[in-house]
């Protein structure tokens, strides 16, 4: 045996995940909705896709080149977060939104803090919530979803949780629903983002992530959960001033946040207590915010501010190490430099 | 069927690595040829070396010492075939550097010792079991290689009322274990009886992993009316490690730092269980052991009865060579084996498996940033935060490592395994378990 032998220390064995393979999952994860959005609002949902896209592919081959470091499109990360600023924009939004958009989120949501895996809050969603802020006017200007393209022309219209914070404030109660809401919210029959619309779409794509062990079940279900029995028990005690738990389910970004934003790996806790804790902190910003908060939606502002808490939910979520008794302080913790942790 | 179990860890049902054990469950073991030179380090066990008590040119038999244990917690060594000693000094050993070796030139003729003889049940008695285990120099067969005699010795104020038999072997390609449970049952059986009478204990478990059902049922068949049980363990690495061993068959946890001993447990490995068996029925002491040799890089797999000392090279050319060009020699398992740096070093006590890797076989990537996906935390067997501690091992802060408990760490390797980023995780906890205890060995 004449030739080199590789010399490691053990495991010699990976299970063959790699970063690249999750992401490519993820993207396969979205396709459904970005195919949803694109049969309801037509070119204008396939263009803020691709602008939104090749925006993010080239902010990061941008950075990558004025930092000097090797170019990380391989990784597949920033398509992801192309795809999900595009699925958090209105289908109207303009050429220079969507490219604004996509310098905002890789270049300040991610590269300056050092590329993948280094950013504190989710990149598409720092965009979405700059464009919101900067832009109100082009943000909010919904369409009417005409299938295939047939009918008119784009129209105004709002969105059914924009509907319900106008109708509180003016007149204090809810409007009346109108008679096969629900089904069309649930198949994405409703003025939106590219990604709001498809409670369908979505859930195959989340179910898809939990499948294939891309995603665990800890921050859907809690972050779900939360809002379910939260708007829940609101709606009990006053049916005239809050909706029912489905509606707030169906409708907004509540899904698309769910199962692909709060689990979002690199923003959010690594431990399963810490999941859970992220989870239900989202859902409660979130009912709190479309509720009681001067927007109709809360979702992108829930899952930033837990995004902000995650390195300390993951300190005071730590598992019980094996062969530690629970209430005793371990004699090592107190001798790791009188810290507590 | 629910079987006995721990959290975290890889299930390996269903995978390409349970198909990585094909190769060889159904393998009879075969002897290997004795070479014409046997090289039998000094040091093959947990604890002080052993001291040479052959000079060059001594004729030895098979079976005689030819070093005595160097402290309690070593073991004496004896010749592995007979012949004449021809060398006394450092070879290549498998941890990759020269250490000292007694080196036979074998005669041939394969005598015993004629003064190794049995045991009587009638002098049985904890204290001359524990004796004749000493003498045979039998230290633990699992891989760990930790003298057997120390763990038949419990503390006076450490009463043991359990003793459980590992037969897990979990690490894929293995099958030595499995072998032994099927083709020598009554021998293990016979050796897990013995082991129950030098420890004086009542209760006794023997863990064997679900996917070794044919070893499952003679094991069964054996321990009929002896009260030994006999428990199906779910098919997931590491199942052998002790303290995973000890909280899936008895639901108990070591205590962070210690040992299963401290909570009245003892555990052996059933190839231990039968080279117990020989020390006291025959008088043989531990020269010889089931090798799984395997891989794809070797072109016929097999299990072999290996004498110890022989050079690795002779158990490939046994098994007609290298397949395709090697890139990769590993002794022992996939997960916790070491990489070799030839073919020249001797099979030893804790050679569980000899396997052969050429250069596709192993995918390797560069290590890419954490993703923070979390499952390294979800496998840990520990329930450590391993991503958390080789980030504060990098930066230097050993104390912050430590206070996230990884001198806990057992290094079964699972979170570096599922990295998708191909972090080396483990290895940067060893790197930080030994640097913290470099300071604790300055201050």
């Amino acid at each position: 045996m004449g030739h080199q032998l590789t010399m490691s220390s053990s495991p010699h064995l990976h299970g063959g995940d790699t970063t690249a393979r999750i992401m490519r999952r993820v993207i396969i994860a979205l396709l459904p909705a970005c195919g949803v959005s694109i049969y309801y609002f037509g070119l204008p949902a396939l263009l803020v896709l691709v602008w939104c896209t090749l925006g993010c592919l080239a902010s990061e081959a941008l950075c990558c080149y004025l930092s000097k470091r090797p170019l990380t499109l391989a990784d597949n990360s920033a398509a992801i977060t192309g795809l999900l600023l595009a699925l958090n924009l209105p289908p109207s939004a303009p050429w220079w939104l969507c490219g604004f958009g996509a310098i905002i989120a890789i270049g300040i949501g991610k590269q300056v803090f050092g590329g993948l895996g280094h950013n504190p809050f989710n990149p598409a969603l720092v965009a979405r919530v700059v464009l919101l802020i900067s832009f109100p006017v082009q943000m909010t200007n919904w369409t009417t979803p005409t299938p295939l393209g047939r009918g008119i022309d784009a129209v105004t219209t709002a969105t059914p949780l924009g509907e319900m914070k106008t109708a509180i404030m003016l007149t204090g109660y809810l409007p009346t629903p109108s008679h096969d809401g629900l089904t069309n919210y649930f198949v994405g029959n409703m003025a939106g983002s590219l990604g709001e619309v498809s409670a369908l779409a979505l859930l195959i794509g989340g179910v898809y992530l939990l499948l294939k062990k891309v995603i665990t079940w800890e921050i859907p279900v809690s972050y779900l959960a939360t809002v379910v029995i939260f708007s829940g028990v609101m709606w009990l005690s006053d049916s005239q001033s809050y909706p029912d738990p489905l509606f707030h389910l169906v409708t907004g970004g509540l899904l698309l946040g769910a199962f692909f934003m709060a689990t979002d790996m690199v923003t959010t806790p690594i431990t399963r207590k810490g999941m859970i804790i992220f989870g239900s902190g989202c859902g409660l910003i979130t009912v709190v915010i479309r509720l009681f908060g001067g927007y109709p939606e809360g979702v992108s502002f829930a899952i930033l501010l837990m995004n902000a808490a995650t390195p300390l939910i993951d300190r005071y979520s730590r598992p019980k190490v094996f062969g530690y008794d629970r209430h005793k302080v371990s004699h090592k913790e107190k001798m790791a430099g009188g810290r507590e942790l | 069927m629910t079987y006995k179990s721990f959290t975290g860890g890889i299930p390996l049902v269903d995978s390409k690595l349970v198909d990585s054990k094909l190769a060889t469950r159904g393998a009879a073991v075969e002897p290997c040829p004795i070479p014409d030179q046997l090289i039998i380090p000094m040091s093959q066990h947990i604890g002080v070396p052993a001291q040479p008590i052959v000079t060059v040119g001594d004729l030895v038999l098979k079976g005689q010492t030819i070093a005595q244990a160097g402290a309690f917690i070593s073991v004496p060594i004896h010749a592995t075939t007979s012949g004449r000693v021809i060398a006394v000094e450092p070879r290549l050993h498998s941890l990759g550097k020269d250490l000292l070796a007694v080196v036979i030139e074998a005669d041939g003729e394969d005598r015993w010792d004629p003064d190794l003889t049995e045991l009587k049940s009638a002098q049985w008695t904890p204290d001359t079991l524990r004796q004749r285990i000493r003498e045979a120099g039998i230290v633990g067969m699992g891989g760990a290689c930790f003298p057997t005699h120390v763990k038949l010795a419990p503390a006076d104020n450490k009463p043991i009322e359990t003793l459980l038999i590992n037969g897990s072997e979990c690490e894929p390609f293995l099958t030595a274990d499995h072998r032994l449970m099927l083709e020598q049952a009554e021998k293990v059986v016979d050796g897990i009886d013995i082991l129950r009478q030098a420890l004086a204990v009542k209760q006794v478990i023997v863990g064997i992993e679900a996917n070794k059902k044919d070893a499952i049922a003679r094991m069964k068949q054996l321990v009929v009316g002896r009260d030994i049980a006999v428990k199906i363990l779910a098919v997931k690495y590491p199942q052998g490690a002790e303290q995973v061993l000890v909280d899936a068959l008895l639901e108990r946890q070591v205590p962070s730092g210690g040992l299963p001993m401290d909570l009245g447990v003892v555990i052996h490995n059933v190839a231990t269980a039968a080279a117990v068996s020989d020390a006291v029925r025959f008088g043989h002491p531990l020269i010889e052991r089931v090798v799984t040799v395997s891989g794809p890089g070797i072109t016929t797999a097999k299990n072999l009865l290996v004498r110890i000392g022989t050079p690795m090279q002779k158990l490939v050319d046994f098994c007609d060579g290298p397949r395709g060009e090697i890139s990769k020699i590993i002794m022992g398992g996939v997960m916790t084996g070491q990489s070799q740096i030839s073919l020249e070093a001797p099979v030893i006590y804790g050679t569980l498996a000899l396997l052969l890797f050429g250069a596709n076989d192993l995918p390797q990537q560069d290590a890419g940033p954490c993703i923070r996906c979390g499952r390294c935390v979800a496998v840990c067997p520990l329930h450590l935060l391993p991503a958390t501690i080789a980030d504060y091992a990098m930066l230097g802060r050993f104390d912050m490592a430590q206070a996230y408990h990884v001198m806990d760490c057992m290094e079964c390797g699972c979170c570096t395994y599922l990295c998708p980023a191909f972090r080396p995780l483990v290895q940067t906890l060893r790197y930080a378990k030994a640097g913290i205890l470099a300071q604790q060995g300055r201050s």
